[in-house]
């Protein structure tokens, strides 16, 4: 399971992106449709012996509905249960025998299925893949232990997280309406009435040729891929798909406010902007913008809020943003910062505002707009180094709609970004009208706490 | 044991096809000695335009004491905080404006810088003139010192609540009773309150020297560069005395099982003894057994007793980390508390029938065609290759160790592996942590 709220730096930005080189050193990539609807992908990359094949399913969490939240989560899991043919772990096993790794995520957006090998493996995973496209068996029994299973993964990354469970009111709290609202992983309660039919459903409704793309990515040829893909997934039928309805959160009208009661010795700080995502590659401007604002704020070490924040006035101990332009839903411009010693969260609050007031006041300079683009730049030739992170990438921008071969054209339009349209996009969104703020109030544990620590 | 399934006849013969590639994929790796005495691995290659750099020491937690716990990750923390001539901004300022990344680099046995840019003349200069001033001139300003121990600190009270590092600690200790490898990275809190930057500046001028330096080179460099690369970071470098030989790891005098409570949902299991060298005789069998018992994910015995038959957990793994001295043999799962102790029961007899009977014909033989048919997948990118250089540099494995990997474990016998895990690892004198126990201690 992949929570997008992740804070990685130019991962960040460089998520915008896609992985063909600039200079044009690697070929991009080809794209080929079957008859029963299911794209394909081929990035080849012949620097190693090696492939990365990967079924990306247009069905994520923000597809579900209330009462059944987790299910696309848990059909990921189920999916490892086997078919007649392979039968459970077998899946596996078989690409561990090859010499291979498999796993799979979902997210808010999508699920995906991914396997490397050697290159001369890819057909078995296109068998394997194929297979369990439509050949899915569901056992009662099955389905009950791996229900065991996946409520151990929501105690281990959110339950016992207090940051994971902020971020996850945090989203309950920003959208309204918008299925952003639920977490991937499915509250506990769904999780402990979901039923068999629950997942099998989602599987009869989703899991179809029509709804898929096979990124593959490495030491192949691009037509011999495809000859391969219309040798195993061909033959199966594509089905109608459910309307699919446009959700649109309705406006907010005010600052939201969240406490959370946690286990932790600091407090923590939140905040949330609603802000657009990339919808158009070539006529939007203002996602690039947000994306080089981003940087400006904590892009590098030398970014302003671990520059003024941590280091300078000493508010914070930690503190960040992040923005992930490439969503199937609605956008969020994120700020974060745990308190230094003797301040408060408020007080981070404070400072963070202060630095957004500073960009809406005065801008920001050539040198920070410079450095900026020299990162974003950098960043698009380092994600080459990754054949799994350049599928990976490819599989995010087509899940969206976005078209997975604009790297070119989203580089040109980031280095376009003009200091004035940074001031704008932050004079326009980050306003308290988008806001929300959440507060991690910490409960220091009654046990555990290991001797060493005196407190002030 | 319990892997009985067969996979049709039709995807075996898929997959008896491809077999036996193994890896022909073979690694140019350079390798010589800077004037200065620093060794140096090298891979040229010119598809991306880009040059990854890491130069490690033998300045990591093995060096550190227990009066000073902390003090090698803080050292190496400061670095990049102030060197000659630039303060903490201009370092991160120059590194940001040609698209860099630097950051340290830091485990068990080593402490280091890495360095990732573009290898175009301009950025590739700039970068590395910034790494050279940081490794070779760090200036250690006091009041940057004192700022930074207050985040660690501060970071360090966190960390202390949660379960998982308590689980780590009281592992360690129990795993490495009075020996460096107990410590933690980041130190205590009541030792990194007494670190002074004296403290900072004696540790630099004893560990960071030329002499014990590993330089790891790969991209868009020529060989004559890739030289010059070496000499400018190492020639300006300290020469120290040569450290003194790690003390032996003391030897578990019995079986230890310590339990504490937590208010956490899930409780947190560690079982775990002294493991294996770098340079151990038993690396390859006890390695390929490794896989079958915990090491091969959703294969492995433990996922499949844990996981896959009773729902106990989201993973249950094992693993060896192999170091300078015996680095930790690691089994670990996490589950609901009230069921933590019947999980461990299964977690400690899938290891003793593991060590008794070792592995099946048809799990060795699985094992080995994974590791062996998933030899690309290790080298297939900078970033990994640059990992390895290190570790072979750093551990004086012989320069051929990857091309010579897969043959290693092709020729690792069934009986071989039994062995090794009887002679090796006793289920009957095992550490275990469990925190967040119900059970009472």
């Amino acid at each position: 399971m992949l929570d997008k709220l992740a804070r990685a730096r130019w991962a960040v930005l460089a998520s915008a992106l896609v992985c063909v080189v600039p200079a044009g050193a690697v070929a991009g990539a080809s794209e080929r449709m079957l008859a029963n609807g299911l794209k394909i992908i081929v990035k080849e990359d012949h620097r190693s012996p090696v492939v990365v094949s990967m079924v990306w399913y247009r069905a994520g969490s923000m597809d579900e509905v209330s009462g059944t939240t987790g299910v696309a989560h848990v059909l990921e899991h189920m999916m490892f249960k086997g078919t007649q043919k392979v039968p459970r772990g077998e899946f596996s096993r078989i690409i561990a025998r090859a010499g291979g790794r498999d796993n799979a995520f979902t997210s808010r957006d999508h699920t995906a299925y991914h396997q490397q090998l050697h290159k001369s493996k890819l057909a078995l995973a296109f068998e394997l893949e194929a297979d369990r496209m439509v050949n899915l068996q569901f056992s009662e029994e099955e389905f009950a232990r791996e229900m065991k299973v996946i409520m151990e993964e929501r105690r281990m990354r959110t339950d016992d997280d207090p940051h994971a469970q902020l971020s996850e009111l945090m989203m309950a709290t920003v959208y309204a309406g918008h299925p952003y609202r639920t977490p991937v992983i499915g509250w506990m309660n769904d999780l402990e009435n979901m039923r068999l039919a629950d997942a099998r459903d989602w599987y009869k409704t989703w899991y179809a040729p029509n709804n898929a793309t096979l990124v593959v990515c490495g030491d192949v040829e691009a037509e011999e891929v495809f000859r391969l893909a219309e040798n195993f997934f061909g033959p199966i039928p594509a089905h109608v798909l459910p309307q699919r309805k446009r959700q649109v959160e309705p406006p907010q009208r005010g600052v939201k406010r969240i406490n959370l009661k946690a286990p932790a010795e600091q407090p923590y700080l939140l905040m949330a902007y609603q802000v657009p995502v990339l919808r158009d590659v070539d006529n939007d401007w203002e996602p690039y913008a947000l994306s080089v604002l981003g940087g400006v704020l904590d892009g590098s070490p030398a970014a302003r809020l671990p520059k003024e924040l941590v280091k300078s006035s000493r508010t914070a101990n930690s503190a960040g943003s992040s923005y992930d332009s490439t969503n199937r839903g609605p956008g969020l411009f994120f700020l974060d910062g745990v308190p230094a010693e003797g301040r408060s969260a408020a007080e981070v609050e404070t400072a963070l505002r202060d630095q957004i007031r500073r960009l809406v006041q005065e801008g920001i300079s050539a040198d920070e707009l410079r450095r900026v683009k020299a990162q974003v730049i950098a960043a698009q030739v380092f994600s080459q180094d990754s054949v799994f992170y350049q599928a990976m990438r490819i599989g995010a921008l087509d899940t969206v709609g976005l078209p997975h071969d604009s790297a070119d054209r989203q580089l040109k339009k980031l280095q376009e970004v003009s200091a004035t349209q940074v001031r704008d996009v932050a004079r326009k969104y980050l306003v308290d009208d988008n806001l929300t703020v959440a507060v991690l109030d910490p409960q220091r544990p009654a046990t555990g706490a290991p001797e060493g620590g005196k407190r002030p | 044991m319990t892997y009985r399934s067969r996979a049709p006849a039709r995807l075996l013969l898929i997959s008896a096809l491809a077999y036996a590639i193994a890896a022909q994929a073979t690694l140019p790796v350079q390798q010589w000695q800077t004037a200065s005495g620093a060794r140096v691995l090298f891979v040229e290659t010119h598809e991306l335009p880009m040059l990854d750099v890491a130069v490690d020491f033998p300045a990591g937690i093995s060096r550190d004491t227990r009066e000073k716990s902390g003090l090698a990750a803080l050292t190496l923390r400061m670095l990049q905080l102030g060197a000659e001539g630039l303060d903490e901004d201009q370092i991160a300022e120059r590194i940001a404006d040609v698209g860099a990344d630097i950051g340290g680099r830091f485990d068990m046995d080593r402490a280091g810088y890495g360095l990732r840019t573009l290898s175009s003349a301009r950025e590739r200069d700039e970068a590395v003139a910034v790494l050279l001033r940081i490794l070779q001139r760090p200036t250690f300003p006091q009041a940057i010192f004192e700022r930074e121990k207050e985040r660690v600190l501060a970071a360090l009270k966190e960390s202390d609540t949660k379960p998982e590092t308590i689980a780590d600690r009281e592992f360690k200790r129990l795993l490495y009773a009075g020996h460096p490898y107990a410590l933690r990275g980041s130190g205590e809190i009541d030792t990194v309150a007494r670190l002074t930057r004296d403290d900072l500046v004696g540790f630099y001028l004893r560990h960071f020297s030329a002499g014990e330096a590993v330089v790891s080179i790969i991209g868009d460099l020529g060989r004559e560069q890739a030289r010059a690369l070496a000499e400018q970071l190492t020639s300006g470098m300290k020469v120290a005395a040569p450290l003194p030989v790690l003390p032996p790891i003391p030897r578990l005098p019995k079986e230890q099982t310590s339990r504490i409570a937590h208010e956490a949902t899930q409780a947190h299991i560690l079982i775990g003894q002294p493991g294996i060298k770098r340079l151990d005789p038993d690396y390859f069998p006890l390695w390929v057994g490794n896989y079958v018992l915990g090491g091969g994910g959703f294969s492995s015995r433990l996922n499949d007793e844990i996981r896959q038959k009773r729902g106990f957990a989201y993973s249950a793994y094992s693993y060896f980390n192999p170091l300078a001295l015996q680095g930790p043999f690691q089994i670990g799962l996490q589950t609901k508390k009230d069921q933590a102790e019947e999980a461990l029961a299964v977690a400690r007899d899938t290891l003793a029938k593991f060590v008794t009977d070792g592995p099946t014909q048809q799990e060795f033989e699985a094992a080995k065609q994974n590791i062996v048919g998933g030899f690309p997948l290790r080298i297939d990118s900078n970033r990994k290759i640059v990992e390895y250089l290190s570790v072979i540099g750093f551990y004086r494995l012989p320069p051929s160790y990857l091309e010579d990997f897969p043959a290693k474990i092709e020729a690792v016998t069934l009986a071989e592996v039994k062995d090794a895990w009887r002679r090796r690892i006793d289920p009957a004198r095992m550490v275990t942590v469990v925190v967040g126990s119900s059970a009472k201690p």
